[in-house]
């Protein structure tokens, strides 16, 4: 039997000869993402400035034994949330670009939907719906007499909230991946004798090895920075501890010391992020053109696949519109008036909308830099690209208050600055779908077309951007959908007065009227699914 | 090959939703005079109120809403560049890390408030009031099985059926108080009496009272008024009821909302007007009914659920007093509680 598993030094996955063979970046690439860079620096740069003053009290603090066990368990946390999201994240991106799944376009946009309900609308969604005395208990206690469900509080429930969220991180990149993988090394393997299983386990899935990390590495970032859902299911978190800082005594010094410890953190997550990945390429080497994937008869295996989604589209999405619905139609019998907040939706749709474009365009130069240009340098941009990412977003903010406030007033609480902070928030969303596209596409064809005499720009325009399309949609969809969400930048940075549908569910739900943010919540579902099926649909391989 | 934008499109979109956001943005009269106020109140519930000076005066309000620590840290952050004309915080808290940067308010402003509720050296005025109380399940507790003062709930037949909320605002004032009345030991003997007995931690007022109302515990210590906002959502039949401690004691201190006036404004007359404004009959009257706070200005009546101030056993601290955060959050530390 012939061994075709696809590992470093395989004929497929085949290493770009020696060092010397990389040429030096143009100025275009490195003077773009050395400005990204500094951008993403900026939040460094301010908690820096803000620990300068901590003494020797703040260090206890931190250093006390409840604060590192409260550390410890925020990494489990992040741990578990992400090796559950790829359990449920690479069959579902699987199933709905390999095979004849029924209905593959409508689960491939409902399955990225849970990510845009915010996680503390999670948070109160599975309070009601799974706490010990919620709906489901109520249902359950007439039949069965069920006073009591377990205890959803803690690190289950803090599970239960994230993953729903993070899962689509390494949904989008993985399918992203999927469509740019040449088939043809599939097709040798089958070749070969190997059956559908063995090609998936030794061919397809080490393929998908850095579109996992890359997604993996966001959802335990999410969940790091998170405080929203930790905090409605108690779970007590590093994040917490931060706002817990801001919240009682205002005290930025130490706020700012235990954010150091997140950026320490998102370090030693991207250093193994990075040994996952290896230094593999993913790229044909051969030349012809692309044939559409191979496409796996389901045959029986359809209705588990369906169960499958079906089931995660039922918690996913169900359980959230129904909780909302029902807040909704409660409040509306007790009379409260069904405010459609379409202006906020525009709003929301309209700085999203923005911020993804941004973005991607951010992204671009980064990840090329990285990718095409590989050296001592090449990868810093797109490494410190993840520390704000990793912050809680109210850090961010402050570091733009602090920075914008200062030095740059007449943009200051302006959609310029927010839509930066956006930018400064998820630039790794982009930048990991974007590396994980170009590293599948082969540089000979930019080679080629740069010995003909293009110039880099069209170069870039008409051959890298179009090959790496999947990974800058996948990408521009992320951005996209966690700035309809974003919540502590939009509240402190935006134009006065320009609220959104996050703030207004926000708003609603922060002071208990659970009936007036179940519209605003429901209408961000709504808003952006749209979106996201046009990404999804242009996604694909064909036109 | 494409670019993955069709790019006419796209920017053709863009520039009509911008256009929108243009015409929403604009319209009015220029001559007015516009002030910003940074809001750690909701806007759900202040709104209306403000609406109302706007329409009695020819003076803009711009709010930004916010979390009042957020507003508090972003105020502190922007230093002397600060939009804010006025800050009106959720509590006394947010107010006192923010008073080096706000102007004496004049005394014909101050003294409307009751001294007890606005700070000694004049730098912002309660707006509005809220107590301290116990919640309780009405179908798990009796009413006459509540102790009068918070110090029962250390008694071990409270084990397992306590919620409160340690890392909150308005629970580390009402601990300020405790020190201030009772001192640092009774203070923290009452702390690991009641971690004793295995309370649940939650995130803020709402998540206890929405806890207490489900049964999932038995009472809790939050504000007085969240539990009207469920009343009011989900009717009379909610089984949960407010119960006011009447030994006098910490449990039960009153607390504030309240508003100062930024040193940097340059619109420090039209920003006092607001305040003297959020003072008058018209506002306090829409705080007691609409958000069931109390008044904090002689002769205005309360809503008809919420016991009048004048029958609540309160303590007397004066709340200007209760800055010692530090030390409050050092000892909810050392009792190993955050």
């Amino acid at each position: 039997m012939v061994d075709v598993s696809v590992d470093r030094a395989t004929p497929r996955a085949r290493r770009v000869g020696r060092a010397a063979t990389v040429p030096l970046p143009p100025a275009l690439v490195w003077v773009p993402a050395a400005m990204v860079a500094a951008a993403m620096l900026l939040p460094l740069a301010y908690l820096l400035v803000r620990t300068l003053g901590a003494g020797g009290e703040a260090l206890d603090l931190l250093l006390r034994g409840r604060t590192l066990a409260v550390l410890v368990r925020t990494v489990l946390l992040a741990l578990a949330v992400t090796g559950a999201s790829a359990v449920v994240a690479v069959p579902l991106a699987w199933l709905t670009v390999r095979t004849d799944l029924p209905l593959r376009r409508v689960w491939s946009v409902l399955t990225v939907l849970p990510m845009v309900i915010p996680s503390y609308v999670w948070g109160f969604i599975l309070v009601a719906a799974f706490g010990p005395r919620g709906m489901l208990q109520q249902m359950l206690a007439g039949p069965f007499g069920v006073e009591r469900l377990p205890e959803l509080y803690g690190f289950t429930g803090a599970m239960l909230a994230l993953v729903p969220v993070t899962y689509p991180y390494i949904l989008l990149s993985v399918r992203a991946a999927l469509w740019g993988m040449d088939p043809a090394v599939e097709e040798a393997s089958r070749s070969l004798g190997h059956g559908g299983r063995s090609t998936f386990f030794r061919v397809v899935l080490p393929q998908l090895r850095p579109a996992v990390a890359a997604g993996g590495l966001l959802a335990a970032l999410y969940t790091l920075s998170d405080f929203g859902a930790v905090s409605l299911l108690r779970f007590e978190s590093f994040t917490q501890q931060i706002y817990v800082q801001y919240q009682a005594s205002f005290d930025r010094t130490m706020a700012a010391l235990f954010s150091l410890v997140l950026v320490g953190l998102t370090v030693t997550l991207l250093v193994a992020e990075a040994r996952a990945r290896g230094r593999a390429r993913y790229y044909r080497s051969s030349g012809g053109a692309v044939r559409p994937p191979h496409q796996v008869r389901l045959g029986p295996w359809r209705w588990p696949a369906l169960g499958f989604f079906g089931l995660v589209v039922f918690f996913g999405l169900m359980v959230p519109i129904s909780v909302l619905a029902f807040w909704l139609a409660r409040g509306v019998a007790a009379g409260e008036p069904l405010r459609l907040v379409w202006s906020a939706a525009l709003r929301s749709v309209y700085a999203s909308g923005l911020a993804a474009l941004v973005t991607v365009a951010a992204a671009l130069p980064v990840a090329i830099l990285a990718v095409r240009y590989r050296g001592r340098w090449s990868g810093i941009p797109e490494r410190v690209a993840y520390i704000g990412f990793a912050l809680p977003g109210i850090v961010v903010a402050l570091t733009l208050v602090f920075f914008g406030a200062r030095y740059a007033t007449p943009v200051y609480q302006t959609l310029g600055l927010l839509v930066f902070a956006y930018m400064v928030l998820f630039l790794p969303q982009a930048v990991g779908a974007a590396r994980a596209s170009l590293l599948q596409a082969s540089p000979r064809m930019e080679e080629a077309a740069r010995g003909l005499g293009s110039p880099f720009l069209r170069v870039l325009a008409r051959i890298t951007v179009p090959l790496v399309r999947p990974g800058l949609l996948a990408g521009a969809a992320l951005v996209f959908l966690t700035a309809m969400k974003e919540l502590p930048a939009t509240l402190v940075l935006s134009p006065i007065g320009f609220s959104t549908l996050a703030t207004e569910v926000w708003s609603a739900a922060s002071e208990g009227f659970f009936a007036r943010a179940a519209a605003p919540a429901l209408l961000l579902i709504l808003v952006s699914a749209g979106p996201v099926a046009m990404l999804t649909r242009r996604q694909g391989w064909h036109r | 090959m494409r670019l993955f934008f069709r790019v006419p499109t796209v920017s053709a979109l863009l520039a009509a939703v911008a256009m929108t956001l243009v015409l929403v943005g604009c319209g009015g009269a220029a001559a007015k005079e516009t002030i910003t106020v940074y809001s750690g109140r909701s806007k759900e519930l202040v709104e209306p109120i403000i609406q109302q000076f706007q329409d009695a005066t020819n003076i803009e309000v711009k709010v930004r809403y916010g979390g009042t620590s957020e507003l508090a840290a972003t105020i502190l952050e922007e230093g002397k560049n600060t939009p804010a004309d006025v800050f009106w915080a959720q509590d006394p808290a947010g107010l006192g890390a923010v008073s080096p940067r706000l102007t004496r308010l004049p005394d014909s402003l101050l003294s409307q408030a009751d001294p007890r509720f606005r700070s000694s050296e004049g730098r912002w005025v309660g707006i509005s009031g809220r107590a301290r109380v116990v919640v309780y399940n009405t179908q798990r507790v009796k009413e006459q099985d509540l102790p009068t003062d918070i110090s029962g709930f250390t008694d071990s037949s409270w084990k397992g059926r306590i919620g409160w909320a340690p890392t909150n605002g308005s629970f580390q004032a009402m601990v300020t108080a405790m020190r201030k009345q009772w001192g640092e030991e009774k203070t923290r003997q009452w702390l690991l009496g009641i971690k004793a007995n295995e309370p649940k931690a939650y995130r803020d007022n709402t998540s206890i009272v929405n806890a207490v109302g489900t049964g999932e515990i038995d009472v809790g210590f939050p504000n007085h008024y969240y539990l009207f906002r469920f009343l009011q959502e989900k009717g009379e039949s909610f089984p949960a009821r407010n119960y006011y401690l009447q030994s006098g004691g910490p449990g039960g201190v009153i607390l504030v909302a309240g508003a100062g006036v930024l040193e940097t404004s340059k619109h420090k007359d039209a920003a006092q007007r607001f305040v003297q404004f959020l003072l008058s009959p018209v506002a306090q009257q829409y705080f007691a009914s609409q958000t069931f706070e109390y008044p904090v200005v002689e002769g205005v009546r309360t809503h008809r659920l919420l016991k009048p101030l004048s029958d609540i056993q309160s303590p007397s601290i004066d709340l200007s007093d209760m800055t010692d955060l530090e030390g409050t959050l050092k000892l909810l530390r050392d009792v190993g509680v955050l």
